[in-house]
């Protein structure tokens, strides 16, 4: 019955790189600012729409 | 005339009327959109309009050569660069414009713009930009002029400079809670497991190893995501009261520790899970609370208004000067609508003095050369030059400011809640201390200190905090979708207990812009440009209105213009002789019942055409609001005014209203103070100038109104978008109504409490119903508050006309 401590040990550390991924994308300022990042992929560098001018 | 086709400008998209500027198959309005069109065509930038439709903001005209020289000037450009390092400089802009994915886009793309930007980042939530450049291949001053030229002008000011970066959201609360909910989530993991294997026949030594796992994995909860209470508890007691905090962080020791000593004696695995979860709960109970919207400033004051540095004539050559420095008799210009930061004496040019920031009155005022402009003054007209007789620091607004009130720190934070929270814990203690006496003498020592410890365990006041809390994050929230924003959730208790609301007039009751009509013959279309061309030599509010009633932007030459200030306006123009102005100034007479606001009347020829009519109009809304408020609190307005619409405000409020007119700052604030002590009523003041700003601070609630969201509010307790005044007995109903949900979620969770007391008392609480308990006592707290102050909400709402937000 002790591999169920060893599966407890190895999902603890799971959730806990999730905390640090959590932690880490709070510091770097992820959620300061929700509009820019979610317009800043679409953005795409084609000069062929000025092709119209 | 041809057909009058209304065509959008392709920058911004307003109406060019006749006056279109046509560049290929594009329109637009003004020089201002055209440069910047052609500066982004040049650059290959067009992706801009295509993102979004027409994404500028109108410019009128290109900014003056000169308008930036103080960047270049070393001592400024200091104070704004934030960060400098070898050929890398890091600045930081706040620019107001920044409003859609097209803003956004071209700000990044400003190193195809400029040579030696090396980098650009939009925060769009804050509408800061951060720009990284070479100073060597370009300066802060074309950085900050290019940005100008394509219609973001960042906004220089010595606040902005003096606190360079606001502490926007605490984010330490939110890597606690973070924290707090990992641990949370698994103790309570492997907690279900012992609850339900301990019957079940699980092995000990599992039964002791998840005990330990659980025990190592509340460790951070104990020493960091709790931290946040043992401070604020700690700092109450420095300041010898005691807040809330106090028992909860007396209660998560308890827990700790006796669950330590529990699993150090092998009884059993604690209540580790509990403690867990009520700091996981508290948490997020505070970050609801602290969700104040970052995009507002609530502090700023007279210096977020003034430029940072004057052009000072010395000999024949401007010097960008810092304002601090400008000294006594330094000669200084001012440009139109700019501010006038000292008092000062005019020595050149023609000036129009717009005082309305100072004192509230609209109209501008005409300043002859050697009279004194003070402080906070505004020209509109033409380019003037100013004498300074005082320096920044002697200044009447300076002063103003810094009169007591603005170093009032207002609610401390304590509150009822606080108070019954004390009682509350003292009760609680007491059971204990019974308790622990009764086993004592019936000689059951471990009873003794299992039911003192649980009864702290269950009983903490922890309910009461997480009504609190929920319920007035809740209500931050409601207001803020009604376009209200507190400066923090204490405002919202402040709020319940108004009984007396001071208005401010031009701005508040009555809307900023005049509504113009026009009564007479019909206008052609030659008139109309002949109207325009006349009107826009002047620069009285008037005039300008009328031009942007009559939509066209088109002038022609004009010959023997002659301006009388405050009458009117005459000229030759097409061979014809036009005469504009007031009543009195054309010698027209007028019958009496026409007169209501003020008159323009039209002369060409000596012949009577029609009239202008203007008035400020009352926010159409105002007479169901005074309605509402009426029977409920005492009314008071005060006016920097003195025009004779006050006849017009006494009829819509009614006789027992006082209406002051004429009020200074200092009058204001004194009329407030005096309400305060000597009536002892709880004032909310409402305004928007820089002339209320004491008032607002004053009050026990100062609430600043916005039109638009680039306007600047004064240090306030609240933001409030003008057209949401409407809703102003709602939201203080509302306040009111949360109090009352506070006590009653709150007397809900005492009897989860008193449940849990029994058990305790009598010794016995297992740890499974602790464990059910704590939690269940949480979640309901938060569901009930939730629900209720949203019933309410809508409840209040229905006798509003609907408005989709």
């Amino acid at each position: 019955m002790s591999v169920i401590i060893i599966l407890l040990v190895v999902s603890i550390l799971i959730a806990g790189s999730f905390l640090i991924a959590f932690l880490w994308s709070v510091k770097d300022g992820q959620f300061d600012d929700h509009f820019s990042s979610s317009q800043r992929m679409l953005f795409d560098d084609k000069k062929s729409l000025n092709k119209k001018n | 005339m041809g057909i009058n086709v209304k065509v959008g400008c392709y920058h911004c998209g307003q109406d060019c009327g006749l006056n279109t500027l046509v560049l290929g198959e594009k329109n637009f309005c003004c020089k201002g959109c055209l440069s910047v069109y052609q500066i982004l065509n040049e650059n290959d930038l067009c992706t801009y309009y295509d993102l979004n439709h027409t994404p500028g903001l109108r410019q009128d005209e290109a900014a003056r050569s000169d308008k930036y020289l103080f960047l270049d000037s070393p001592e400024i450009s200091a104070q704004i660069i934030q960060f400098q390092n070898g050929n890398r400089t890091h600045v930081s802009f706040y620019i107001p414009q920044i409003h859609c994915s097209s803003c956004l886009w071209l700000l990044e793309k400003l190193n195809t713009l400029i040579k030696g930007v090396l980098s650009t980042r939009v925060n769009f939530a804050t509408k800061e930009v951060l720009v990284i450049f070479d100073p060597l291949q370009c300066s802060l001053r074309q950085l900050v002029e290019t940005l100008d030229a394509i219609g973001y002008a960042p906004h220089l000011s010595l606040h902005e400079l003096s606190h360079q970066k606001l502490p926007s959201v605490n984010k330490s609360l939110i890597y606690k809670l973070g924290v707090a909910g990992f641990a949370f989530a698994n103790i309570m993991m492997m907690s279900i497991a012992q609850y339900f294997g301990k019957g079940a026949g699980m092995e000990s030594s599992i039964f002791k190893a998840l005990t330990y796992i659980s025990l190592v994995v509340s460790l951070p909860v104990v020493f960091y995501s709790a931290s946040e209470f043992y401070n604020s508890a700690f700092q109450s007691l420095k300041k010898k009261y005691i807040n809330i905090d106090l028992p909860i962080s007396i209660a998560i020791l308890i827990t700790f520790l006796r669950s330590l000593v529990e699993i150090y004696l092998q009884q059993g695995s604690g209540y580790l899970d509990s403690m867990a979860g009520i700091v996981f709960f508290m948490l997020i109970g505070r970050w609801a609370q602290s969700k104040t919207s970052t995009i507002i400033h609530f502090d700023r004051d007279f210096n977020s208004f003034f430029p940072i540095a004057l052009n000072v004539i010395k000999s024949d050559t401007q010097v960008a000067t810092p304002i601090s420095k400008v000294k006594k008799n330094d000669i200084f210009q001012i440009y139109n609508n700019e501010f006038i930061p000292l008092d000062a004496m005019l020595s050149k040019g023609e000036a129009m003095i717009d005082y309305s920031f100072v004192s509230g009155e609209s109209l501008p005022v005409k300043v002859k050369i050697g009279e004194i402009i003070y402080a906070g003054g505004r020209q509109t007209g033409e380019k003037i030059e100013l004498v300074a007789i005082k320096e920044f620091s002697q200044n009447y607004i300076t002063n103003l400011w810094n009169h007591s009130v603005f170093n009032r720190k207002k609610s401390e934070g304590k509150d009822t809640y606080d108070t019954i929270a004390n009682y509350f814990t003292a009760t609680v203690l007491v059971i204990g201390v019974i308790a622990g006496f009764y086993w004592y003498s019936q000689s059951e020592m471990h009873k003794m200190w299992n039911s003192i410890t649980t009864v702290l365990i269950v009983a903490c006041p922890c309910a009461l905090l997480l009504s609190k809390q929920f319920t007035y994050g809740n209500v931050l929230r409601l207001f803020n979708n009604l376009k209200l924003y507190l400066r923090s959730s204490d405002v919202i208790y402040d709020l319940s207990k108004i009984n007396s609301i001071v208005l401010d007039k031009t701005g508040t009751i009555t809307e900023k812009q005049f509504t113009v009509k026009y009564h007479g013959a019909t206008l052609t279309q030659d008139v109309k440009i002949n109207l325009v061309s006349l009107f826009s030599q002047s620069s009285h509010p008037y005039s300008r209105a009328i031009i942007e009633f009559l939509s066209i932007r088109n002038s022609k030459s004009i010959l023997n213009f002659k301006e009388i200030v405050g009458s009117g306006i005459e000229a030759w123009i097409d061979d014809q002789y036009y005469k504009l102005g007031s009543p009195s100034f054309v010698g027209h007479q007028f019958d009496q019942k026409f007169l209501k606001g003020s008159i323009v009347c039209v002369i060409i020829d000596q012949e009577s055409i029609g009239h202008f009519q203007l008035e400020t109009a009352i926010r159409e809304f105002f007479p169901e609001l005074v309605h509402k408020l009426k029977s409920s609190f005492k009314l008071h307005i005060l006016s920097g005014d003195h025009s004779k619409s006050a006849e017009k405000i006494q009829l819509l409020f009614g006789e027992n209203v006082p209406v002051l007119l004429e009020q200074k700052p200092e009058d204001k604030l004194k009329y407030i103070k005096q309400l305060q002590e000597e009536k002892d009523q709880n004032v909310a003041m409402i305004g928007d100038g820089l002339n209320d700003a004491a008032a607002l601070m004053q009050s026990e609630v100062g609430i600043a109104l916005v039109e638009g969201n680039n306007s600047f509010t004064p240090k306030c307790d609240a933001v409030l978008e003008a057209g949401s005044l409407q809703y102003l007995p709602y939201f203080i109903k509302m306040s009111g109504t949360a109090k009352k949900i506070i006590v009653a979620v709150f007397a809900f969770a005492v009897i989860y409490n008193i449940v849990g007391l029994y058990f305790a008392v009598i010794g016995e609480l297992e740890p499974v119903i602790a464990a059910i308990l704590m939690p269940l006592s949480s979640l309901t707290i938060i569901f009930l508050t939730y629900v209720l102050s949203n019933i309410m909400s809508s409840h209040y709402l229905k006798s509003y006309p609907s408005k989709s937000i």
